[in-house]
């Protein structure tokens, strides 16, 4: 069945852990809580497919897990906080997973971290909604909302610059 | 009667409990974050707490997937660090308050707050991080300062509780707390945030704007910050950020009108905006002879006064 689509689905770059996905991952991610034993990690590391068969997987999640693919195993239902116990087994860092799902070197990822993160700007929204919660910009933001309304043409030309993010 | 005296928000990111247990407190990326917390240490000292509850939430260490309760209260008589996958964290046992925790469970699902009560369990990072920032290192065969309730909060799986109800909690903790018959003063902590994103393409993801918004609506208008729908949280302050509703459990436990003791705000550490605050409760007596200053209400005050009835607290 097509998942249904969420208000939330709208956030680019995203893949909400809900109970939809709960369900439909329960399996990657009890077989991610086995190798928080030592012996679940050696059995894995000496034969991942014949590992993966003592877990109910769809053949599309055990594909994920073998190549390391770690967006898609959240688009399946896995989460982060489980997920990343696969990239601690490989020997991996965090900021290593986090290279690989967001398509930079983990220099460039440390780098921009450093730099203040990952800007909001033109990330809210696949669908364009890009101007910043009434709750952050508070008063400010109304009135340039209630200007914005007065004076259409002036002020939509500096609001509607939406770069969106690249990836999905 | 117990009383809770002040809340204190922090974040809880798991780098932070390594670099206190790898001892890199003094490197300049990590002193930015750990001298944010200076004074707060030297408050804590000076506070002496006899119990904190702690809302923290558990990250697949204590519950996998197999149970996932939204709001889970920590009953025992002892919580042990958890295995997080390299060995639990170099820290003491925490004590719990079994006689006050069972008594806040009691209260408050006669409230209609539907806890779940763990009489064993594991606490993870997201618990000892907080305590480390506020409490300093402690030693692993030494005691914590004092005893903590820990009140594990689902935001994990979406949906975690809303804003709103998270913040009604800690208004039924409170009313739990005040009815106690010991007289014992009690921190309450919420832990997580601020705003971050570990998951995905848009991994990364900080928004200095929203945490400045998200504190001060916590200091000055809660009710508002309560009104905050989920979908903002994740769109805002990223996926994981949404765990940001914890602080409103903390904020919900002190009074309407609170004094901001103090605030820290640092980017990064790790992956994670860090944020931090102590909102203190203003004494019940100091708060109201510093209202009533018009002469009409001195006198209604004191006709009051001498009424026999309502004389609490």
């Amino acid at each position: 069945m097509a998942r249904k689509l969420q208000v939330y689905d709208d956030i680019p770059g995203t893949f909400v852990f809900d109970a939809e996905r709960s369900r439909e991952g329960y399996s990657i991610n009890m077989f991610c809580m086995s190798l928080m034993k030592d012996e679940n990690r050696k059995a894995f590391k000496a034969n991942e497919p014949e590992y993966l068969k003592r877990f109910k997987l769809t053949p599309a999640q055990a594909e994920a897990i073998l190549k390391r693919d770690y967006n898609r195993m959240l688009e399946l239902g896995g989460n982060i906080y489980f997920t990343a116990k696969l990239g601690a087994t490989d020997g991996h860092s965090f900021q290593h997973l986090a290279a690989l799902m967001t398509g930079n070197s983990q220099e460039g990822y440390a780098k921009m971290m450093l730099g203040g993160g990952r800007s909001v700007e033109g990330n809210r929204s696949r669908s364009g909604k890009n101007a910043p919660s009434p709750f952050v910009a508070g008063g400010a933001a109304k009135k340039a909302a209630a200007k914005a309304k007065s004076k259409p043409k002036a002020k939509s030309k500096s609001k509607s610059k939406p770069k969106s993010a690249k990836r999905k | 009667m117990a009383r809770i005296i002040a809340g204190i928000g922090s974040s809880h990111v798991p780098a932070i409990g390594a670099a206190i247990d790898n001892g890199k407190t003094e490197e300049p990326y990590w002193k930015r974050v750990f001298s944010g917390f200076e004074k707060s240490q030297a408050w804590m000292r000076e506070t002496k707490p006899d119990v904190a509850i702690i809302v923290y939430n558990d990250h697949a260490s204590a519950f996998s997937v197999e149970m996932i309760p939204t709001f889970a209260l920590g009953c025992a008589a002892e919580f042990p660090p958890a295995d997080e996958g390299w060995g639990p964290r170099p820290v003491p046992t925490v004590e719990g308050y079994p006689a006050l925790a069972s008594h806040i469970a009691q209260s408050v699902i006669l409230d209609e707050f539907d806890l779940t009560i763990c009489n064993k369990m594991e606490v993870d990072h997201g618990m000892t991080v907080p305590m480390n920032l506020l409490f300093g290192k402690v030693d692993k065969n030494a005691h914590w300062p004092c005893p903590v309730i820990p009140l594990a909060v689902n935001v994990v799986m979406y949906p975690p509780p809303t804003g709103h109800r998270c913040y009604m909690l800690g208004k039924a903790i409170r009313k739990a707390v005040e009815s106690y018959p010991e007289d014992l003063r009690v921190v309450i902590f919420g832990t997580g945030g601020l705003s971050h994103q570990i998951s995905g393409p848009r991994a990364g993801l900080i928004n200095s704007k929203w945490d400045k918004a998200f504190l001060d609506n916590l200091s000055k208008d809660p009710q508002k910050l309560a009104r905050v729908q989920h979908v903002d949280y994740m769109r805002e302050a990223g996926a994981e950020g949404i765990e940001m509703v914890m602080w409103l459990v903390m904020r919900g436990a002190l009074d309407d009108k609170v004094d901001e003791f103090y605030r820290f705000y640092t980017v990064p550490a790790s992956n994670t905006a860090v944020g931090h605050i102590i909102l203190v409760n203003r004494p019940r007596g100091a708060k109201a002879s510093g209202k009533r200053k018009p002469a009409a209400k001195h006198k209604r005050a004191a006709a009051r006064a001498k009424s026999p009835i309502i004389r609490g607290r």
